[in-house]
């Protein structure tokens, strides 16, 4: 799932398009910059701390572009398998909630019925403080 | 509640990310500080910026400033967006979470019709066109108060667009020179409101409250066609009435109910636009209008000292990171042509029919005010704009026999004054609507003067709980109701001032003045000023 997700969004980046629009210029496939790296890095939270992990992203690129091959002049996009059913409207009821002390158990960490996280963002470094590794 | 994220740091330094914020809506996107993810849009600046021309006429060149604005109100329902949980402002914390608000595996969102209709209700309201199929996406982004890692939104095609709000504003000098104009409104969608942070910095935590997280929000996207703080603060003063009047949103700022985000660039008249800001996490009215001059200021001021503008939260302008929301079909609405036979009424929403049922806007209010009451628009503004205040003004026209003009103008002169001065509410005030009605009753039936009916507001205002019948009897305050009586002082007094008495037949002004200003000290203040005249033009013929 994550795959997919950094797949819809570097496709954003690279083409210049929608994130789930296909009908993008033919792009060359190949070489991504290490500008890209450190956006895709900073929003997915995925460290792409190698070669051989960029070298991946890249042939996984280069197989969802075969997609591609699909002629898709006059076909409308589909929004979701479900867009043929009707969406469900819930009245307005309190039925739910009430449960902290369940919820609480699922969490390491617990502070007078508050979840515990670490503060703020994660920061990462900048692309100058990185080891350099990478020659756009 | 949240401090507020203004970024007002000298000139020509880099603002750190600031994420110290609790209960904000945390816009993570790209730092970018560098030229080339400036966004210059083509949109020309329309309007002439009317309040600010003065203001901004510095340097050479004069500036003109784009601010855009984006609300976000939370729906006032019973429960959340897609769960059943409540929606409550104070409980303890993380006792109104659903497993699916707490985004554990295996919970689907459920559509909540009540908040279908509150966007479609403000949609309505706000002149836009109602989109029969929208969409719902997911937007992603990483912070502790959004446990599923994305938030549901509208992004591709939310519930409205293309509508607009209109707003008076002063022009000039003079206060009581308005002109309308017009907002557009881009957008309107429905999204899940976050989680609230609490910062611990001492042990270097964030303590998480997910009681607000899956809440319905309205997001109001305006075009970036206002120019200055106080049209900004007007705008939102009026698209708070408006969520208030239709019961869609309570809209309280202090509460975090409307939350605004105002988005401000400066440049030269002709030129493309500059660079953005942003200013966030205001709770109040009159706070967003100073940040936004403020702003303004400084970026006029950064530009013209040769700094340039920093960008470091560059919002989701960009398309990243959204997907379509695979648990939810598109929401489908209908209008009485296009409904379908024999479909369920609790399953399908009626645009027309909300329509039919809208309540009135107050816009319409403040019409029926001045078309009733023969006042003035701006008096309507100033009833709509307190709060209570109309409810008051009502309350006395239903208790009093006096004329609205009167009753209009001891309401915003009088009583609204003495609010201001010792910072009152109208619910606080001392004073009840039946007690005016009292006050201007006598006054109507002339048994005191306007210079006791002020006396008697005073001593009303302390609150003691006498009527003004009370007061009026217990100071002596009441007209001399004895005409024969006072025609009798005014002959003692102008055989006293036989000198005064001649001017005054020789037409002299003064003279008939003094003679007025005799007769009451005479009769203890308390006789009218123009009946003393006429009695003494009378005595004189």
């Amino acid at each position: 799932m994550w795959a997919r997700a950094v797949w819809l969004t570097s496709r954003g980046v690279l083409g210049g398009c929608q994130a789930f629009a296909t009908k993008a210029n033919p792009q060359e496939s190949g070489r991504i910059t290490a500008a890209v790296i450190e956006h895709l890095e900073r929003l997915a939270l995925v460290d792409f701390g190698s070669r051989e992990a960029v070298a991946r992203l890249e042939k996984a690129i280069a197989f969802a572009d075969r997609l591609r091959a699909v002629d898709t002049d006059g076909v409308e996009p589909m929004e979701s398998v479900l867009e043929d059913r009707c969406l469900y409207l819930r009245s307005d009821n309190v039925a739910e909630g009430n449960c902290a002390e369940e919820l609480l158990q699922n969490s390491h960490c617990v502070v007078e019925e508050y979840f515990v996280a670490p503060p703020g963002n994660i920061s990462l470094p900048k692309l100058d403080e990185k080891e350099p590794f990478l020659h756009s | 509640m949240a401090a507020p994220l203004l970024r007002w740091f000298g000139p020509g330094r880099r603002w750190p990310l600031a994420w110290v914020d609790s209960g904000s809506r945390h816009r993570r996107g790209v730092p970018t500080g560098s030229a080339s993810n400036r966004t210059r849009e083509q949109s020309s600046v329309a309007q002439q910026p009317l309040c600010t021309s003065q203001k901004l006429r510095k340097g050479e060149h004069k500036w003109a400033a784009v601010v855009g604005l984006e609300i976000h109100a939370q729906i006032s329902s019973n429960s959340k967006l897609f769960s059943g949980s409540q929606v409550c402002f104070a409980a303890p914390p993380n006792s109104l979470v659903s497993f699916f608000d707490a985004s554990l595996p295996g919970t689907l969102p459920v559509l909540n019709r009540r908040c279908v209709e509150a966007a479609v209700m403000t949609g309505l309201a706000l002149n836009c066109h109602i989109n029969k199929k929208s969409l719902f996406d997911r937007k992603h982004y990483f912070y502790a108060d959004l446990p599923a890692g994305y938030q549901i939104t509208q992004q591709r095609l939310p519930i409205a667009t293309h509508g607009s709000l209109t707003y008076r504003v002063s022009v000039g000098t003079k206060r009581s020179h308005m002109a309308t104009k017009t907002v557009r409104i881009k957008q309107i969608q429905l999204e899940q409101d976050s989680g609230k942070s609490l910062h611990d910095g001492l042990r270097s935590q964030t303590l998480i409250d997910l009681n607000r997280a899956g809440v319905g929000l309205l997001e109001v996207v305006l075009e970036p066609e206002l120019s200055c703080g106080e049209e900004a603060a007007t705008v939102i003063r009026e698209l708070q009435l408006i969520l208030q009047a239709l019961g869609t949103s309570q809209a309280n700022m202090a509460e975090g109910q409307l939350r605004v985000d105002a988005n401000i660039s400066v440049h030269h008249p002709g030129e493309p636009l500059g660079i953005r800001t942003e200013v966030k996490n205001l709770n109040s009215i009159r706070f967003l209008a100073r940040a936004i001059d403020y702003e303004i200021q400084r970026q006029i001021n950064e530009l013209e000292h040769g700094g340039e503008i920093l960008n470091e939260t560059r919002s989701f302008d960009s398309k990243l990171g959204f997907m379509p929301e695979p648990n939810l079909p598109p929401l489908v609405l209908y209008d009485t042509a296009s409904l379908p036979a024999g479909a369920q009424s609790q399953q399908v929403i009626n645009i027309d029919q909300i329509r039919d049922a809208l309540p009135e806007l107050p816009s319409v209010t403040r019409e029926r005010l001045v078309q009733r009451y023969g006042m003035l628009p701006e008096h309507s503004f100033t009833l709509l704009n307190e709060v209570g205040l109309l409810q008051f003004f009502q309350n006395v026209m239903k208790e009093t026999r006096a004329e609205p003009k009167k009753v209009t103008s001891w309401v915003l002169n009088v009583l609204l004054g003495y609010l201001k001065h010792h910072s009152l509410a109208v619910s606080e005030s001392p004073i009840t609507p039946s007690a005016l009605a009292g006050l201007l009753d006598l006054l109507d039936s002339k048994a005191i003067s306007s210079s006791a009916a002020k006396q008697v507001f005073e001593e009303l205002w302390k609150g003691k709980g006498k009527t003004a019948v009370q007061i009026v009897s217990e100071k002596q305050l009441g007209l001399m109701q004895d005409q024969e009586a006072l025609e009798q002082l005014c002959r003692s007094t102008m055989e006293e001032h036989p000198q005064a008495v001649m001017d005054m037949k020789k037409g002299n002004p003064r003279a008939i003045n003094k003679l007025i200003g005799l007769v009451r000290k005479a009769a203890l203040n308390r006789a009218d000023p123009a009946v003393i005249k006429a009695l003494l033009e009378k005595l004189s013929s």
